[in-house]
């Protein structure tokens, strides 16, 4: 197995290629980051698998050669599911054996139903009540009980992937910046992490600073929201009041340092966008302060409150032992006790010289993703207060070089939902001729199915939005 | 309670006095942009060939392909082309927005009809036809305490049954025409339809996608555009009181 770092990049070449029988060994027990499937010469396809070795910081990387069909490797790897059905629908192979192949972005009407005279059918979506992105949810129940939830996305498919093959060019950057538009700088940070990595770039010390401040600025404005949203969906008004308007607060944080609220336009291949003068920094100090302020004593009345705390405890639980079986990712892992973090595990750019303390919660229920969300909202606004005081002094932007030749890159970044994994393959020509995106969401979907089994159909929106995944980001 | 009301007090008011006061957006803020034609060399096309969605031609921008991201202000060496501040850009026809000198016909009212039937009373259905989730946050937040769109009698329903219209975001994927399909057509007539966002307006960064459909006038007809990636608040917010007359 080959072994590398996140955001480190190596000569395509280096991957090894083992037998079937090998590559199910390489992956057997690690946690998988991204397993995709590359197309190579006579139809058949290469499929790689990106391992995560969180102790170690490194990340493993294996491939094997395939044909039409090939057994599947989710029986014995509960992880590689969703993986397996995108492959054969992105490809059009077999895994054989796989307990439930079915595309993952297209409109495909066969669900998984339970038999019996007293059980129905729930169908939600996918235009959903609210104001959210599409996705179709379909419940069988039994009277109020949810015995099994089954859910089929694909409606937001844009063809992200698929335009990034040839690039970089004019409209790479602002396909990174809306693959999941909550997400602008996390999935950027990613993409240019893996840019720089592939052509040797330098990214200087005051921009990784910046690009820290802007991460967090974002997980903290997506967690306000979040937890206003949990607080609406129980009824409890206060909270969700005021968590709306903070969370805007947080945005114009981001939108004094680059004019756009979702952080459009400020990371760039090389660096930053955007200067951030002695004035302006000072001027972030003082929101955050106030921001502090507002969302501890908004958030702080959840924990006080009874009917809220009634509600949020026992929810959606999750055990430590499913979170590990299905690989989640993320706040939901946190939540579970799993101290799974990539600023901590695999740590890049300014997280390689300060760290943020891991947040979890032992739970596995909506109390627990919603605790950790607080406490990783008070620890964000002490890190970018920490990096705001001591900004270092430099440039902003590295100059941009082209991409090298038969490069191949992990790069992982912390979003605010959970882990984001880009990887990138140059070819002959320097120019990409792979791309695979996996969004948080991608690993955390079966998670929110596995969390309402046995759950009260009327809990789906809280335990829903505890994990508050996206659509388009696993749509792509 | 006492919490509660201790922790009201603390929060304070914090709705803003739009569309009486003026906004306050922040510095760096990309609105309307705006060519200086004295400052353009002859035959240059910097901003053209730097602009990723192809919004600028022969010197007019065309704000439904615009993604506001700025590419074209690095591009120019001599500051021909700047975003302003100004947030209003909401229009009601496609062709209103195309920027052939520095003026924009901005919004007017809905005739006099329909205004009568939703001019203190809006309804509105979301519906998210591939957008990334921006154009739906900056929406959803207009409902929130700083823009308070309920004072406007303007308000999101949860079925279509229930709506006066629709707000349309994304660039309507293939997988999204027949939901979009079934929502318009279980809307109850008048109906008026706003496309928000450059993807819902012309398909935005992923115009000509073979997944995509360029936006929601491939399939409905269009009564408000309203640009941005995404718009501000105070953009939607301008676009849909225009619409109303209430500006």
């Amino acid at each position: 197995m080959l072994s590398i770092y996140n955001g480190q990049a190596v000569n395509a070449k280096e991957v090894p290629q083992l037998s079937l029988a090998e590559f199910r060994d390489a992956i057997s027990g690690e946690r998988i980051v991204s397993l995709f499937g590359q197309p190579e010469a006579n139809d058949h396809i290469r499929l790689v698998a990106v391992v995560g070795r969180d102790g170690e910081g490194t990340l493993g990387v294996v491939s094997t050669v395939v044909g039409e069909s090939y057994p599947s490797l989710t029986p014995d790897c509960p992880q590689a599911h969703w993986f397996e059905r995108e492959i054969a629908e992105q490809w059009g192979i077999v895994p054989k054996g796989h307990p439930w192949l079915k595309p993952i972005r297209s409109d495909v009407t066969d669900f998984f139903q339970v038999l019996g005279d007293e059980v129905h059918e729930v169908a939600v979506g996918p235009v959903h009540a609210g104001i959210i992105e599409p996705g179709h949810f379909r419940f069988q129940c039994h009277g109020e009980n949810v015995l099994h939830l089954e859910i089929s996305l694909g409606y937001q498919h844009r063809g992200v992937e698929r335009a990034m093959v040839g690039g970089p060019g004019k409209r790479t950057i602002h396909y990174m910046e809306t693959a999941a538009g909550d997400t602008t700088v996390g999935h950027t940070l990613a993409y240019c992490q893996a840019v720089e990595a592939m052509t040797d770039c330098r990214v200087p010390v005051r921009a990784q600073s910046i690009r820290g401040i802007a991460l967090e600025l974002e997980r903290l404005a997506n967690h306000t929201g979040d937890l206003g949203a949990l607080a609406g969906d129980v009824g409890y008004l206060p909270t969700a009041s005021y968590c709306g308007r903070i969370r805007g607060d947080f945005l114009n944080m981001t939108a004094l340092v680059c004019g756009s609220r979702f952080g459009r336009a400020l990371v760039r291949p090389g660096g930053v966008g955007f200067h951030l003068e002695k004035e302006r920094s000072n001027e972030l100090l003082e929101r955050l302060d106030n921001a502090l302020k507002d969302v501890t004593v908004a958030v702080n009345l959840l924990w006080e409150t009874h009917s809220v705390m009634g509600r949020f405890e026992q929810t959606g639980r999750m055990s430590r032992e499913t979170c590990e079986e299905i690989g989640l990712v993320g706040l939901a892992a946190r939540a579970c006790g799993v101290e799974r973090d990539v600023r901590f595990d695999f740590p890049s750019g300014i997280f390689r010289f300060s760290q943020i303390p891991v947040s979890t919660w032992n739970t596995g229920d909506v109390f627990a993703r919603a605790y950790v969300r607080w406490l990783e909202i008070q620890r964000s606004i002490t890190f970018i207060k920490s990096q705001l005081e001591m900004l270092p002094e430099g440039l902003l932007c590295a100059v941009a070089k082209e991409t090298a030749a038969n490069q191949f890159v992990v790069s992982l970044v912390e979003g605010w939902r959970g882990e984001i994994c880009h990887t990138a393959q140059t070819g002959e020509n320097g120019r990409l001729s792979h791309y695979k995106i996996v969004d948080p969401s991608f690993h955390n979907w079966m998670g929110l199915a596995m969390a309402m089994r046995d759950q009260q159909i009327s809990d789906f929106p809280l335990c829903n939005k505890s994990f508050n995944l996206s659509y388009c980001g696993h749509d792509l | 309670m006492l919490k509660e009301i201790l922790a009201r007090i603390q929060q304070g008011h914090k709705t803003i006095t739009f569309p009486k006061g003026e906004p306050v957006l922040p510095d760096r803020f990309r609105g309307r942009p705006t060519v200086d034609g004295s400052k353009c060399p002859q035959g240059c096309q910097t901003c053209a060939q730097a602009c990723p969605t192809e919004a600028i031609t022969h010197g007019n921008i065309d704000l439904g392909r615009c993604l506001f991201c700025g590419d074209c202000e690095k591009a120019c060496s001599r500051g021909a082309i700047t975003f302003s501040r100004d947030y209003r850009l909401a229009a009601r026809t496609r062709e209103d927005l195309v920027l052939k000198d520095e003026t924009l016909k901005l919004a007017e009212a809905l005739e006099k009809q329909t205004r009568r039937i939703f001019g203190r009373s809006l309804k509105l259905r979301q519906v998210s036809a591939g957008g990334c989730g921006a154009c739906e946050a900056d929406t959803n937040v207009l409902t929130t305490v700083v823009f308070d769109l309920g004072r406007f009698g303007i308000q999101f329903v949860a079925s279509p049954r229930h709506a006066d219209g629709l707000l349309v975001t994304g660039p309507v994927p293939r997988n999204m025409r027949l939901a979009l399909k079934k929502t318009y057509d279980a809307t109850p007539a008048p109906k008026i339809v706003i496309a928000v966002g450059t993807c819902a307006i012309s398909g935005g960064p992923y115009r000509d996608h073979a997944e995509v459909g360029n936006g929601a006038d491939s399939m409905l007809p269009v009564d408000l555009y309203i640009p941005g990636c995404p718009p501000h608040p105070i953009t939607i917010l301008d676009g849909l009181l225009r619409l109303l007359g209430r500006l």
